[in-house]
């Protein structure tokens, strides 16, 4: 960027901006999950202009378009003014509310708490939707004593992180990243707007500059997939085969790295084969449990381990104890070559030509191997062996939603990053580099927490990785024991919670009915909730006595969402600008992969109205139910508030929820004991904490002695060892024996799970039809031939409302999208109102019909619906009269089986919730149905302090334009032109 | 000097990071304030000078998504002062920015019809046309560190499509782009001779690697091939 020198300034202009009286502050954006960094000016206490920062590590001074409407989200009239009490006497969802203060809430909140913590603590059920302070509400969590806490991780992108997590140690987004600088070839697999914004676009920039090539494999043409260089219009919940074929051709043609194999994965252990009998697919270890690997040389299985031996790769032996092993790497090969994975077979599945797969296989090879590339350093690898250089392979990959949300995704992404894998472009130059505190050991060492007692703390966090049986969070009959049943033999590896589930089946009882549900920042009443009707129903529903089947709702949130209308009592929380906060490396990192990174938010505006951030609530709860982290031992609140919090508490020594400036003078990165003045040397920073690796630490973090040895001392790993990512994940073979009755230990109880346990806890990636759409073809249903999915706009993305005065203009409608060849076969045209039916209902929905849908695929933008007088919007809003959801068509449980009990429509390995299997049906409405869609929406009147009637005119300024007159030269000149 | 904007149509994924930063900056500075009708209700709409548009080229499933953001182009030849009956539109010699003085907008719409890039509009409510003013109220402005002297549009891009400099310098970064890149204005045959350009996608066979040996056809499943894999020695 060059700006006009000063030497060329004209000496007609004046000085526009009046800048005496205007103020910028430092803070973190949270329009999105990103957590950009944002340089706010503020004028008369209002706020002129955010822009990005230029010196954050996240955002480098661009700003997307939620964040530049930050503005309309702070001055939205859909803010929530005072904390509210559903009427007494009144029905829940009417809508009906007294405003209450805070004391009489937290009265009334604190006393149902401690009753519920001293009879049984899991009678509180408290989840999250997408705040991003999980390091604090778990905390909160455990301290409570309930291990029903989640994220909503569960039905968003839980299949990544735990694949990713099963296998590599870190996986994408958060956890890593494409080596934007030096990548050659980066291919994107699925919806990508959501995760990442301003990085990604950045990013796909810088890729596309330094020349490199970009595929983009997704069903939808829209987004980032329009600039890619090559466009692979794929089936919905089909990348899993895809990356399974483009893994057969790269195995046939001998494509692969062999070295890195054999030194960073644990593709040359031997397996146990034996089927049929304990301990089959398990890997063959010594008595010390160290895995074991045949040498070459030695010819002999030795301790897979050691450096400076020579594993084979491929072959079957026979272990010590004469029984049959094959290295995992022949197990993969073999599962890969099947004709079940070739080109052809992919093409029928996938709708991609066989020869398209071929060429892509190819250029991945030929980038990986023939364009490696090299950055000249010395480093030190984990046995002490000095290299001059890192080898890099420039190939990268990025998935998220779109094979999130599929209930195979967590076989796709484990697809995709054995693909990853086979071409040695994990942690090296210019492949899939690793943000720490990751990589972690595969997977991290921490197990769910299962036990709970009245008026006791869990012994560890609600969530974790099982590795085993063991670790799941079931009772002796092996019965979940949390609501959303999350680490049960429904889903063993539920690292994220099952939110999804939780109304369900608190309603049901199944397995016990809670007490209080308490939500933050969800919207768990619309577009949050599979089957969005039923479950308003079931908000509602009463048992025979009359009395609510979940007694008692608590919603958090800044503005009038569609579950405030349903909660019993509402705390209004305050907007991102209003509020201390802290981005954690404790909870989801905003590292980047050459150093960890952290961030804070500061209050820079008063709060409007009588709200409170929910972190200060949380604070103080903790306090008044003498939660011994939040009080002293005289019983006195420990903190004053959570800026004080913040800076104090210590999850170990030394180790708090800002790793920067640590220690009493500020001269302590990472690990140190608490700074009293830390906060204010975040506020001198620019709100953000970034820590950059030597050169010689970046790449190879998983075998690099010296950062392993330093991630060793700061903490993010409990010991300086190498981390062995995990071609084969032995963990769900331990799941699977399980399911086949040969595992000494815990058996799933019921036999469907035991079925499902069996065929998907697979320890190398498969791939399987989504389990709704199998169902529904096997049940006969009528026939439904499209995939439907959604996706957010990018102006939108995660920004957990749209009534965005801003934002709106530029999308206040969302369509159903089809392919129009397609459209026009069936006697569709654009702008016709249409019916969408699933095997769960249907609604109607006007059509545009367009080039880039892949032909077997509809699609909507999702989360544009909303219900009529909701958001501060008038219910004559076109989201409410001409917009829908897709949610509604979608079940949140499958198809029901004779005999069967109820199955939660999720992965089975995850539990993540399966939005993109839906398989509809679209047809013409009739005449007299074109123009609005359906469902209705009931009106709903806004609660005290909401306003949603008209307004005609919204001129927002933060002082008077000065005017920019005409010099007299212009004027005679009349400009400069003949 | 012709200051002017040069945007990259390779990279420009259509986020309207740019139009709402036009708008967020420019509701409170020289322009503003830029109304918004109905914001929260039937038919929202408002005043942007910065718009985002998207179509498509070719057809399934060689059919491609383009974004073109569209704002004054701040042309030599700017019909918009030509039909301007008060005066007020005029574009400045010293720059070639083109402007409306507010004072002397009658909001006539003239020039709104005149431009073949609808890039003005009209605000109802100050009964005056707002244009891009290529945030003339930011570029000069030194107190500003040098780098944000920049259009709001410009530093928002996430996607670093948005150029802003100096065309008629031959060294600038502007200048450079659109040679290096063929850039080229829109409309040329309207004949007002735009100071913007836009750079088209970059051909994806330049950045493609060359293709690999081809693999051998109709490679069915192999299984047999693991054991043909003779194993070599690879110390760990
Ligand atoms: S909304 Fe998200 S991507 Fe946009 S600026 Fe804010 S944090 Fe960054
Ligand atoms: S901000 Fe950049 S990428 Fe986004 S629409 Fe504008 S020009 Fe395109
Ligand atoms: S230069 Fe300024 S006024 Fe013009 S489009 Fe960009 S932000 Fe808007």
């Amino acid at each position: 960027m060059s700006a006009v020198p000063e030497s060329e300034i004209p000496a007609d202009v004046p000085e526009l901006e009046p800048r005496e009286g205007q103020q910028v502050r430092y803070t973190t954006c949270y329009m999105c999950a990103c957590r950009c960094g944002i340089k706010v000016t503020l004028e008369n206490g209002r706020v002129r202009f955010i822009q990005g920062n230029p010196d954050h590590p996240v955002n480098r001074g661009v700003l997307c378009a939620k964040g530049n409407a930050g503005i309309m989200k702070q001055y939205s009239r859909a803010k929530l003014r005072a904390p509210l009490r559903r009427k007494p006497g009144s029905e829940r969802g009417a809508g009906e509310f007294e405003e209450i203060s805070w004391e009489e809430a937290l009265d009334e909140l604190t006393e149902r708490l401690r009753r519920i913590r001293a009879e049984d603590p899991k009678k509180l059920a408290y989840f999250t939707g997408r705040d991003q302070m999980q390091a604090l509400t778990g905390l909160w969590a455990s301290q409570f004593g309930t291990i029903n806490w989640a994220a909503h991780g569960g039905f968003c992108s839980v299949n990544m992180a735990t694949a990713g997590l099963y296998t590599l140690g870190h996986a994408f987004w958060e956890f890593g990243d494409p080596d934007w600088e030096r990548t050659r070839y980066f291919v994107l697999w699925g919806t990508a707007e959501d995760h990442a914004s301003n990085p990604f676009k950045r990013g796909i920039d810088q890729v596309k500059r330094n020349g490199g090539r970009f595929v983009a494999v997704n069903p939808v043409r829209t987004g980032y997939q329009a600039v890619a260089d090559e466009w692979v219009p794929i089936r919905p919940g089909t990348d899993g085969m895809l990356a399974m074929a483009l893994g057969h051709c790269l195995l046939r043609d001998g494509q692969f790295d062999w070295a890195y194999l054999v030194r960073y994965t644990n593709a040359p252990q031997l397996v146990v084969q034996t089927p049929g009998e304990p301990g089959d697919g398990l890997i063959l270890r010594d008595e010390d449990g160290a895995p074991l690997v045949w040498d070459l040389e030695q010819e002999a299985c030795v301790d897979g381990r050691q450096a400076e031996i020579a594993p084979a790769l491929f072959g079957a032996y026979t272990a010590p104890d004469g029984r049959p092993v094959k290295t995992a790497m022949t197990l993969l090969a073999e599962r890969y070559l099947d004709a079940a994975y070739a080109p052809e077979r992919a093409a029928e599945v996938c709708g991609i030509p066989a020869a398209d797969i071929e060429r892509l296989a190819a250029e991945l090879a030929h980038v990986a191997f023939e364009e490696a590339i090299e950055v000249p350093c010395e480093w030190t690898d984990w046995a002490g062996r000095k290299h001059d250089r890192f080898i890099g392979r420039p190939v990268s990959m990025h998935a998220m939603r779109g094979v999130s949300a599929h209930s195979n995704g967590f076989q796709a992404a484990r697809a995709i990053h054995t693909l990853q894998l086979l071409l040695g472009s994990v942690e090296v130059p210019g492949g899939h580099r690793a943000k720490p505190p990751y990589p972690r050991p595969v997977p991290p060492p921490a197990r769910p927490a299962r036990e709970t007692a009245p008026d006791t703390p869990l012994g560890g966090s609600p969530l974790g990785f099982p590795v085993a049986p063991e670790d799941l969070v079931v009772d002796a009959a092996g019965e979940p024991l949390r609501i959303d049943k999350a680490f049960s033999w429904q889903a063993p590896l539920s690292a994220h919670g099952k939110m999804h589930t939780v109304i369900t089946n608190a309603v049901a009882g199944d397995p016990y009915p809670i007490d209080t549900l308490m939500l933050f920042m969800a919207n768990m009443a619309w577009n949050s909730a599979m089957n969005t009707a039923q479950i308003q129903e079931l908000l509602c529903a009463k048992d025979e006595q009359g009395a609510y089947r979940l007694p008692y709702l608590v919603v958090s949130d800044a503005f009038h969402s569609e579950t405030v209308q349903f909660a019993d009592l509402v705390l209004p929380d305050t907007t991102y600008l209003e509020r201390y906060d802290c981005i954690s490396m404790l909870d989801r990192p905003i590292s980047e992969p050459d150093g960890p990174a952290d961030a804070i938010r500061q209050p820079i505006l008063e709060p409007e109205g009588d709200v409170r951030p929910w972190q200060e609530v949380m604070i103080e709860l903790g306090a008044r139910l003498g939660l011994p982290a939040f009080t002293n031992d005289d019983g006195s609140p420990r903190y004053a508030g959570y800026n004080d919090f913040i800076v104090h508490y210590e999850r170990a020594p030394g180790i708090g929820f800002l790793a920067g400036w640590r220690g009493a003078d500020g001269d302590k990165p990472l690990r140190g004991e608490p700074n009293p003045q830390q906060w204010q040397r975040y506020i001198d920073n620019g709100a953000f904490f970034k820590y950059e690796l030597p050169l010689s630490q970046q790449f190879y973090k998983f075998a690099n002695k010296g950062y392993l040895e330093w991630a060793h001392e700061v903490g993010f790993i409990g010991a300086a060892e190498p981390i062995v990512m995990a071609l084969y994940a032995e963990p769900l073979q331990r799941f699977r024996l399980a399911g086949q009755g040969l595992y000494d230990g815990p058996a799933p109880p019921d036999a469907t799970d035991a079925e499902r346990i069996a065929a998907y806890c697979d320890p190398l990636p498969l791939f399987y039809q989504p389990l709704e759409e199998r169902r529904i073809e096997a049940d006969g249903h009528p026939a439904y031939p499209f995939h439907a999915v959604t996706q957010r706009p990018m102006t939108m993305y995660h920004a957990w409302d749209s009534q965005n005065a801003w934002l709106r203009q530029i999308l206040a409608q969302n369509h159903l999208y089809m392919n129009r060849a397609r459209g026009e076969a069936l006697g569709l045209a654009d702008g016709d109102w249409v019916w969408v039916e699933s095997h769960n209902g249907r609604i109607r929905a006007q059509l545009r019909l367009m080039e880039g849908t892949q032909a077997d695929t509809v699609w909507s933008w999702n989360g544009m619906g909303k219900q009529a007088g909701i958001w501060g919007l008038e219910p004559g809003a076109p989201e409410a009269t001409r917009g829908f959801l897709v949610n509604h068509l979608i079940d949140d449980r499958l198809p029901a089986r004779e005999g069967e009990k109820p199955l939660s429509n999720s992965d089975p390995v995850t539990g993540q919730a399966a939005w993109y299997d839906l398989r509809v049906r679209v047809y013409k409405a009739a005449p007299e149905e074109q123009g609005s869609a359906y469902p209705p929406s009931p009106t709903f009147r806004p609660p005290p302090g909401v306003e949603n009637g008209p307004l005609a005119l919204l001129r927002y300024a933060t002082h008077r334009a000065r005017e920019l007159r005409r010099s007299l030269r212009d004027t005679l000149t009349r400009g400069g032109w003949q | 000097m012709r200051l002017g904007l040069v945007i990259d149509l390779d990279t420009c994924v259509g986020c309207h990071a740019c139009a709402v930063a036009c708008k967020q900056w420019n509701t409170s500075g020289t322009l503003g304030p830029l109304s918004d009708y109905e914001p929260y209700g039937a038919a929202p709409s408002g005043v942007w000078v910065n718009r985002v548009r998207s179509y498509e080229q070719g057809q399934y499933p060689h059919s491609k998504t383009v974004n073109l953001p569209l704002s004054c182009m701040h042309c030599d030849r700017p019909p918009c002062v030509d039909v301007c009956p008060t005066g007020a539109s005029y574009k400045r010699e010293a720059d070639g920015v083109v402007l409306v003085d507010d004072a002397k907008c009658m909001g006539c719409n003239y020039c709104a019809w005149a431009c073949p890039y609808g890039a003005r509009e009209l605000d109802t409510a100050s009964g005056t046309m707002k244009k891009c003013t290529l945030c003339i109220d930011r570029i000069y402005d030194t107190r500003l560190p040098e780098a944000e002297r920049q259009p709001a549009c410009v530093l928002a891009c996430p996607a670093n499509a948005r150029h802003f400099g100096d065309l008629d310098d031959p060294d600038s970064e502007v200048s450079r782009l659109v040679r290096e890149r063929r850039g080229y204005p829109l409309l040329p045959e309207m004949g007002c001779e735009p100071v913007n350009h836009y750079l088209p996608p970059r051909p994806a066979a330049a950045s493609r690697p060359p293709a690999a040996a081809p693999a051998e056809a109709g490679g069915q499943g192999r299984a047999a091939a693991v054991q043909e894999w003779a194993n070599r020695i690879v110390r760990r």
